[in-house]
């Protein structure tokens, strides 16, 4: 794998909507690209997609990679005249709304409407959504002490462009979902802007570590779990971790990259690798088995302190059971939970190889060795 | 229809905020070769295209404009970051900028306007907004553009200091239906303007028509004050994208939109930098009303357009301005509806056949 691999990958990723809830069109793609590189793959109850890849005959262990695939979006709160009101699923800023291009997935009847479906409609409702944009009113009709707030996302509209009988004939219905649109873009130095980034680079760095393994030896059974419904609540990893009962865990997500005007104490460098978390979330043994496997191949890595939760599926997964030792990679990206989203490549290709380099150097000791580490 | 709806495409996608306008100039000017008599471009980068009347002489010299630029960005500063720091070209609400993607400069490089996460948001703007109300804007000072430099020197091999930048916004199909057809793209204000004059330009009228793109409009109607000085019109109408209101509102409050998607050309009666020549509303109306085509008044007093400084011209120039009604314009897309753009375009077509010298009368 290189970068053009990973951001060949990343593009396919990022070119699907998945909000949390309905992730069934990322699930297909990924349980697609997965199969090369994965003995078995399926999808479990909660929708969540489960690629093993097999180790030795007898491996010593199990190691579960999770990665969440649901993005945050919208969900059709109602629908007035010819535009939609919406509430977030996750933790979308109405600032960067007003203005935003989206994708809406009506499912009400398709069939039997009295207005003529066009050409356009048909293209767009064969799974692929319809185009649509958020506005709000003009601001010189807004009233001048209102000028300078942010419009709240209860008074902003999607609008389809539709006629409004199209929409009185039910086609879109109260609990539709709507995914923001952010189309992948290459920028300079091997940095690249989507929607999504959070946290389909991820899934593109499982799916390149899944690459790695095919091409090395290892013992350990690997579970890849693109998880679902993250952004609410960790649901996919709950199910995930509890269904594989792995011996060790470790999650795949994003974090908040290094911007000028933020805080650095918040954020983690660009360019400088994966983030490897540390903190009561992370089992010491395994933080420092990361550590030791990006030394020996030379990845670079940064070590972020999270004092409490992370934020991540790494927070479910380690009080799934009887507890399971978990470790976490992060990718630094800037302008999280936006639609212009921005990630440079390199860094999901090296934690592709950090993921690769650690299973592969996964033996029959591990285990026996965590104890200490706590 | 069709036609209408490619150029108007085009002329969306095209890049050309005020000041910059040569890529628009020289998409309308390939248009036109084969339909004006003569074409002509001034100091500040009008294009002007001469169609001479069938009528015997002394003619009507009739002035239609339109404006090619539209509101964009400017960079101001190459941080040592390598982010951009930016100001807008024209009026652009800095509340719909965060998360929005640009082309800069005349390489089209790619970049966006970068949004603070809503997790790292100061404790100042955490807890000042109570729940709903969407918290504290952001301001135009925290916002700055990244092209993915990672240093003022890389940023400098590709943009400048000066450089312009526009919404990376394209073309796009919402609706065919053709009693509702709609698009929706960036710059609609006013490429939709530009795409009914190549139209109109199609055909030869009995008064001297003179078809002015103009430039410089969103930064105060500069263009078209020049424009006007030279081809001294007997009359002037804008063609514009304009404001569209129709968003449903509450029964408490005013109900009158200030346009309404689909429901026709919207004449101006007056707004904040003219008041529409009498005459030349009643040729409208009367026009209108000879071709069955419905009209609506946009609600008076909101926006400007070129007639504003084209009405102020030498002695004065009677004008008039006639719109499409665009959803959402200054923003990063604006949404259409292609009957309003062929109505207005049937409508000044009729128009320019009709017109004669009681247009021109106050009286009228």
């Amino acid at each position: 794998m290189d970068k053009a691999g990973i951001g060949q990958l990343l593009r396919q990723l990022v070119a699907i909507d998945g909000p949390s809830g309905v992730e069934a069109l990322v699930a297909s793609l990924v349980a697609d690209l997965a199969r090369d590189v994965a003995t078995e793959t399926r999808v479990d109850a909660l929708g969540n997609v489960i690629a093993l890849r097999r180790g030795a005959a007898n491996p010593p262990g199990r190691i579960l990679l999770a990665a969440h695939m649901d993005e945050i979006g919208l969900i059709v709160t109602r629908v007035e005249d010819s535009f939609l009101h919406v509430h977030e699923v996750g933790g979308l800023d109405p600032r960067a709304l007003l203005g935003q291009e989206v994708t809406v997935y009506p499912t009400g009847p398709r069939t039997g409407q009295t207005f003529e479906v066009s050409e356009t409609l048909k293209v767009f409702m064969d799974g692929k959504g319809l185009p649509g944009y958020i506005g709000g009113r003009p601001p010189h009709l807004t009233a001048a002490e209102n000028r300078d707030r942010v419009i709240p996302l209860g008074d902003l509209r999607v609008d389809l462009g539709l006629p409004r009988a199209i929409l009185e004939s039910g086609l879109v219905q109260v609990g539709d979902r709507v995914a923001v649109r952010g189309p992948y873009t290459e920028l300079l130095g091997g940095r690249v802007v989507s929607k999504a980034l959070d946290n389909r680079a991820s899934v593109a760095a499982m799916l390149g570590a899944l690459g790695y393994l095919a091409a090395m030896q290892h013992s350990w059974d690997v579970y890849a779990v693109a998880t679902v419904q993250e952004e609410i609540g960790l649901r996919g990893a709950i199910t995930s971790a509890f269904e594989i009962a792995p011996d060790v865990a470790i999650a795949i997500d994003v974090t908040f990259g290094a911007t000028p005007g933020l805080n650095n104490a918040e954020t983690v460098a660009m360019d400088k690798g994966p983030a490897i978390g540390w903190g009561p979330n992370l089992h010491p043994g395994v933080v420092s088995a990361l550590r030791k496997a990006a030394d020996a191949h030379e990845i670079p890595y940064v070590v972020e302190p999270l004092p409490g939760d992370s934020g991540t599926d790494a927070w479910a997964i380690q009080v799934a059971r009887e507890g399971i030792p978990t470790g976490l990679t992060s990718i630094p990206i800037r302008y999280m939970h936006s639609a212009t989203e921005l990630v440079v490549l390199a860094d999901i290709d090296r934690t592709a190889r950090l993921l690769a380099t650690f299973i592969g150097r996964l033996d029959d000791a591990f285990l026996a060795s965590l104890p200490e580490e706590v | 229809m069709m036609a209408l709806c490619d150029r108007l495409e085009r002329l969306s996608n095209a890049f050309g905020p005020s000041g910059r306008e040569r890529d628009v100039r020289a998409l309308l000017r390939a248009g036109i070769a084969e339909l004006a008599d003569r074409i002509e471009v001034d100091a500040l980068g009008n294009l002007i295209a001469y169609k001479t009347g069938a009528d015997p002489e002394p003619r009507l010299r009739v002035m239609l404009s339109a404006h090619m630029d539209e509101v964009g960005f400017m960079i101001t500063e190459i941080q040592k970051s390598g982010l951009l720091k930016f100001q807008p070209v024209g009026g652009l609400d800095p509340r719909m900028l965060p998360a929005k993607r640009l082309v800069i400069g005349d390489a089209r490089i790619p970049g966006v306007i970068g949004a603070p996460p809503p997790h790292l948001q100061s404790a100042k703007q955490a807890s000042q907004p109570p729940r709903g109300s969407g918290g504290q804007p952001v301001e135009l000072d925290d916002l700055a553009i990244d092209i993915g430099a990672e240093s003022d020197k890389e940023a400098e091999a590709k943009v400048k200091v000066g450089d312009y930048g526009v919404f990376a916004t394209q073309f796009t199909v919402l609706s065919r239906d053709s009693s509702w057809p709609t698009v929706r793209g960036k710059a609609f204000d006013d490429r939709v303007g530009c795409a009914m004059l190549v139209a109109l330009l199609a055909e030869r009228y009995p008064v001297d028509l003179v078809v002015v793109f103009t430039v410089q409009e969103e930064v105060g109607l500069r263009g078209a004050r020049v424009a006007a000085y030279r081809v001294e019109p007997d009359a002037a109408i804008s063609l514009e994208g304009t404001i569209c209101d129709d968003l449903p509102r509450p029964p408490d409050v005013d109900l009158t939109p200030v346009t309404r998607l689909g429901a026709g050309p919207a004449l101006t009666l007056m707004d904040r930098r003219l008041v529409s020549h009498p005459g030349l509303l009643k040729l409208l109306r009367d026009t209108a009303e000879a071709e069955g085509i419905a009209i609506q008044y946009k609600a008076p007093g909101l926006g400007g357009a070129d007639s504003g400084a084209i009405h102020l011209t030498r002695a004065g120039v009677p004008a008039t301005v006639v719109a499409v009604p665009c959803r959402y314009i200054h923003s990063p897309a604006s949404i259409l509806n292609l009957n309003d753009m062929e109505n207005s375009v049937r409508l000044m077509a009729a128009a320019l056949r009709r017109i004669g010298r009681e247009h021109l009368e106050r009286a009228g």
